[in-house]
């Protein structure tokens, strides 16, 4: 008997491990689902965990109303299969209800409103502990974020005040109106993520295989046609061979030429490639510290 | 990179941490490690180099990639512990990178506390100083149990074999006071990128490997205690339907040992006995389970288990006791009282303690014990010994570092306020 694991086990071993500590030391908890890989790894890591009893908590969808068709039918078919119950935040009910304000001009986006949502559906279903597929090697303020991150009766965080976590211990421990950000997946990096599911055969929402779609060009971010989204008079579409790395709204989430149709060549691609899979997003090129700012106010 | 099913499914998990100031090249050398081991995306590095340039600053600044706070940015120090994270076909990396300075003692305790590897940098033009000694004690403190000197910046003292030798003897001779089994010395220069991923051309005198084949090839296969059964129970899992009627799992990460199927156990506190019926996954039944997976556990009889509860082998029992000694990291402004009463969070289970004994300050720089000043402020080791409401099942953390390793929490404030090693 060889008494080691490889990398993925040991990763996926940790990750089952937060995943019912959070069922053991809070007791309403939440997990955050986008319709994005890291999300649908967090709920197969789910399935896992509580096997064979069903996950013990519902999900939990900010919907934003822009998203792409493919990720809300995957959506939608999954909680069917596993049986949990999908709450749905809508950003577009907030607008109409006055209590957010819609962005506007070419580069409008409903990012920064999905905070706002999020911390109402928080605070209406008295969740005390979020689960989220955030990972550290995402960007530079994500390094620093703990497994379980403490957010104040406002939602929001404190990074240079934070709980020191060390060995196999978590202090979930928290005053009423508070709550955790749970990241079980913290210490996977882009290529686990990917190395992973292919192993384990998961399921994807087909937008993250190389397809033929309309779309244009936007300060060299490859951009969905999309009725989201305000196009320029230059900007004009065509048909091109592409696939998304991550899946946010339509409006901010660049696609990359690929022509990456299976798990295989997506991890030769991720495996080979000179950008981070966040340098897609224009949410984050607003400015150097805009992932931190967005955090501490609440953001996932 | 490699990208193949088989070369990825042998992959290890390599986990260490580094500690040191800015000056003694830290951040050059991960930046390095993940620049030559293509860890460093394009986009991550123009965002550096634009920064760099802003700020009038001659070459692009490496450690602008391992400052990922705002407020660490703008005065130039890591203040926390920041994970790196980058990988070769051999292992996969995480990287606990830590500022040095006495006053974040506790971020090096935490980047410690999971380390397979400490690495520690020195100086070749300054040899062992206090922030070396200090390095190499919680290193020894939290029992990491393999440490890799690396003596930096050879290319300022021209290679020169014997500057090498002379910080090599003087570390050795400190470090035999310590309790580390495992040490080597690597000359480098991260700068120049010598003996780090590449071996060096200009120290041929040098007979050892480099920095990179070393964390590639350290063997980290005994770093858990296989040896003694330790399964604490974290989560009881009852599915509630006609399929699974009776199902009850005990669910958990392995702390010790390995257990199989027909194993003779005995459950903590109860002291009931019973047989391993299964050991269960989503993947199906398993033959053997040790650490540091995360199975769930079922027994041949009906006995009441709940989280917080131990399983072991009849004839290997834990400790079983309401007095314990550790040495303790304190965390807090607020100075550790004295028959203060605490929190205690031990494995899956969660005590009240009061702190009967101040026995010693220890000075993380000499090693010398204070017994005079006892009052324990932040960032200060010491020696204490506790009494808590419920007996907890411990190892001495030199056996163990999961059964042996507990946390105290301040009941008013809910934060994590020492970290503490049973002796």
């Amino acid at each position: 008997m060889n008494y080691h694991l490889n990398h993925l086990k040991e990763l996926e071993s940790e990750s089952i491990f937060i995943l019912r500590e959070v069922a053991a030391q809070f007791q309403n908890p939440v997990l955050m689902f986008s319709g994005g890989k890291d999300s649908i790894l967090m709920t197969y890591l789910a399935e896992k965990a509580f096997f064979p009893a069903k996950i013990p908590f519902p999900l939990l969808h900010v919907d934003t109303g822009h998203n792409f068709p493919e990720a809300i039918k995957f959506r939608d078919e999954l909680v069917e299969r596993l049986g949990v119950k999908l709450i749905v935040g809508s950003v577009q009910q907030a607008i109409d209800d006055g209590k957010v304000v819609e962005e506007t001009g070419f580069n409008a986006s409903r990012n920064g409103l999905q905070t706002a949502v999020l911390l109402e559906e928080l605070e209406k279903g008295k969740f005390d502990a979020a689960l989220g597929g955030a990972r550290r090697d995402e960007e530079k303020a994500r390094a620093k974020e703990r497994f379980f991150s403490h957010r104040d009766e406002f939602g929001q965080w404190d990074p240079k005040n934070q709980r020191p976590e060390l060995w196999n211990l978590f202090n979930g421990k928290k005053n009423i109106g508070e709550h955790f950000r749970i990241f079980p997946i913290s210490n996977w990096t882009e290529l686990d993520v990917w190395q992973y599911l292919m192993l384990e055969k998961v399921d994807l929402p087909n937008l993250y295989y190389a397809h033929t779609r309309s779309c244009f060009k936007r300060d060299g971010i490859i951009l969905a046609d999309s009725d989201f989204i305000n196009k320029r008079p230059e900007e004009v579409c065509e048909d091109m061979q592409v696939r998304f790395r991550t899946i946010g709204d339509m409006s901010c989430t660049g696609a990359s030429l690929s022509d990456a149709d299976t798990l295989e060549k997506i991890i030769e691609e991720v495996a080979t490639t000179r950008i981070t899979e966040r340098g897609g997003r224009s949410d984050d090129k607003r400015s150097e510290t805009s992932m931190e700012d967005r955090k501490i106010h609440g953001y996932f | 990179m490699s990208h193949n099913i088989e070369d990825y499914e042998k992959m290890e998990l390599l986990r260490f941490t580094t500690a040191g100031s800015v000056d003694d090249g830290k951040s050059t050398l991960i930046g390095r490690l993940l620049y030559d081991s293509k860890s460093i995306f394009e986009d991550q590095y123009e965002q550096i180099k634009a920064t760099s340039e802003r700020r009038g600053e001659e070459e692009v600044n490496l450690a602008l990639l391992t400052d990922g706070l705002k407020s660490e940015r703008e005065q130039g120090i890591t203040i926390d512990v920041a994970y790196r994270y980058f990988a070769t076909p051999k292992r996969k990396f995480i990287i606990a990178d830590t500022p040095g300075h006495i006053q974040y003692t506790r971020n090096m305790v935490t980047g410690a506390s999971t380390a397979n590897v400490a690495l520690i940098l020195i100086d070749a033009r300054n040899g062992v100083i206090e922030q070396t000694k200090r390095h190499a004690i919680i290193a020894s403190l939290l029992q990491i149990p393999h440490l890799v000197v690396c003596v930096n910046k050879m290319d300022l003292v021209d290679y020169k074999e014997e500057a090498y030798e002379k910080i090599k003897d003087d570390f050795s001779e400190f470090a035999s006071k310590l309790d580390v089994k495992d040490v080597d010395f690597i000359p480098i220069s991260a700068l120049k990128g010598d003996n780090v991923v590449h071996k060096s051309e200009k120290m041929d005198w040098f007979g050892g490997t480099t920095l990179m084949y070393y964390l590639e090839n350290v063997h980290i296969g005994s770093d858990h205690n296989l040896i003694d059964v330790r399964f604490p129970v974290q989560f009881v899992i009852r599915p509630y339907n006609d399929e699974y009627h009776d199902y009850r799992g005990y669910s958990g990460r392995v702390a010790g040992g390995s257990l199989r199927k027909g194993d003779e156990v005995m459950v903590l506190p109860s002291g009931f006995t019973s047989k391993i019926k299964k050991i269960d996954s989503f993947d199906g039944e398993l033959s053997e389970a040790f650490p540091p997976m995360s199975v769930t556990v079922l027994l041949e009889d009906n006995i009441d288990i709940s989280r917080g509860d131990m399983i072991v082998r009849v004839n290997n029992l834990p400790d079983n006791s309401q007095d314990i000694d550790i040495m303790i990291s304190w965390f807090s402004e607020k100075p550790l009282a004295l028959n203060g009463k605490y929190t205690i969070l031990h494995t899956t289970k969660e005590a009240r303690c009061i702190v009967k004994d101040i026995k010693y300050r220890l000075d993380i720089n000499t090693l010398s014990r204070d017994l005079e000043d006892k009052e324990i402020k932040m960032n200060d080791i010491a020696r204490i010994s506790l009494r808590t409401t419920l007996p907890l099942f411990t190892d001495p953390y030199r056996q163990n570092r999961i059964t042996g390793s507990i946390i105290l929490v301040d009941e008013g404030t809910n934060k994590t306020v020492g970290a503490g090693m049973i002796i």
